[in-house]
């Protein structure tokens, strides 16, 4: 009897050893609990999602792209000034479109969306030396040049849907009225690089920079 | 004749009984400590076909969750990202890296990079990322310190136990809403600031499910 423990101690530890612990990094997949033999259809079951692969379509992706020429319901984008930037007569939009109202919140929403998806070269002051500099990025240009202060937004909102020279479009990350949002958070920055003490009303403030 | 048995063999049967409980004891406890996706997921770092780290990306460039995996806030479910997004860059930072070409097949060639999908949650379970990440739940609590990570590994069971414990007592897991893509950062809890995960819970109306239908359907 006593061998039979003696055995069944040496065929634990040769198993422990075999599996080792909770929490070792491994590479092969995963084993499933309840295999799809067992149990079909449950963990793995035949549905498509999201980004995920599919063999019944020919470039074997779940994801489809709308039919050309169609347009979901309720998706159908006729508002030019806020969806192309552009006026009736086809020039850039000055200013931001009527649908939107530009308050504090819209402006802090697109400081949010800035400071993600444009810091990252643009900087977040704006002036184009954002980190991507460090490693290579070219000429990034800066906001506060009259060039820029003097675009019209219209022309801003189709720089960010559609890229311009290197930098590429944004449209998959940022809506519509995001890119609208980032656009009020530049003007903003473009004021702020032009402020001067005169500026600054609020008395606390004021003292808090030290302006007489 | 002479005996079969010895004497001993009398208390056998005893002997046999206790060592089946012995065994049913082992077997219990090994499967206990294995038969659950703490050690079968847990770990889990597979070799991708670009070797992408997030700790440089996040660490020393400084981006946000959010540059790659833009639909987090916005979608149910958390898009990998597009070579598209990678070429946001790398048009211009390494653009002939040989560690790179996937990506760059992929972008102008329009097929998919064959990530492997690390946390996959099973098909009977729907989880929705934009929901939790706009009531305060930060991606450190389900992902781990990805931000740290060289190679991306499971570190959360993420089972069903998983789910539940936070469901039933959020106030534990809940994080000040500027901290949520902040990995390094503190819950309120561990901040000792569980007042004001309260507070959060009852202003922003967190109301996790524990109802079978809040995740299956």
């Amino acid at each position: 009897m006593r061998n039979v423990y003696l055995i069944t101690l040496f065929v634990c530890v040769a198993l422990a050893s075999i599996f080792g612990l909770r929490g070792t990094t491994f590479t092969r997949p995963p084993m499933d609990v309840f295999p799809e033999w067992a149990f079909p259809g449950m963990k793995y079951q035949p549905k498509l999602r999201p980004q995920g692969a599919s063999t019944f379509f020919a470039d074997g992706r779940a994801d489809r792209v709308p039919p050309a020429h169609t347009v979901a319901r309720g998706m159908l984008r006729d508002d030019d000034q806020l969806y192309l930037g552009k006026d009736d007569a086809g020039g850039w939009v000055k200013g931001f479109p009527a649908k939107l109202s530009v308050d504090r919140a819209f402006i802090e929403h697109g400081r949010e969306r800035y400071t993600i998806y444009c810091a990252p070269c643009h900087s977040e002051l704006g002036d184009g030396n954002g980190i991507t500099k460090r490693y290579g990025m070219g000429a990034t240009p800066t906001y506060h040049d009259d060039r820029l202060r003097n675009m019209a937004e219209g022309e801003i909102y189709n720089t960010i849907t559609n890229g311009k020279n290197t930098m590429l479009s944004y449209a998959d990350k940022l809506a519509p009225d995001e890119r609208w949002a980032v656009i009020a958070y530049m003007r903003a920055l473009q004021r702020a690089h032009q402020g001067k003490p005169a500026d600054v009303s609020d008395p606390a403030a004021r003292q808090t920079l030290g302006i007489q | 004749m002479s005996k079969l048995f010895p004497k001993s063999a009398n208390k056998l049967p005893l002997q046999i009984l206790i060592y089946l409980g012995v065994l049913a004891g082992i077997a219990t406890a090994g499967a206990t400590y294995y038969l659950t996706p703490k050690y079968t997921r847990v770990g889990y770092a597979p070799v991708q076909p670009v070797p992408f780290s997030h700790a440089q990306h996040v660490q020393e460039v400084g981006l946000d969750c959010r540059y790659c995996h833009s639909s987090v806030d916005k979608s149910g479910h958390s898009n990998v990202p597009t070579a598209q997004t990678c070429m946001n860059c790398h048009n211009v930072i390494k653009p002939t890296s040989p560690l790179l070409a996937p990506v760059r097949e992929s972008f102008e060639k329009n097929t998919p990079v064959p990530w492997v999908w690390v946390h996959r949650t099973p098909d009977f379970a729907y989880f929705n990322h934009a929901i939790h990440v706009n009531r305060g739940v930060s991606c450190v609590e389900c992902h781990g310190k990805v931000n740290e990570m060289d190679t991306v590994a499971h570190t959360q069971p993420l089972s069903m136990a998983f789910c539940i414990e936070c469901h039933r007592n959020p106030e534990m897991r809940l994080r000040d809403p500027k901290d949520i893509f902040n990995l390094d950062s503190k819950n309120l809890a561990d901040q000792g600031r569980a007042e004001d995960a309260r507070k959060y819970i009852h202003d922003w109306k967190v109301m996790p499910p524990q109802s079978c239908s809040g995740c299956h359907r």
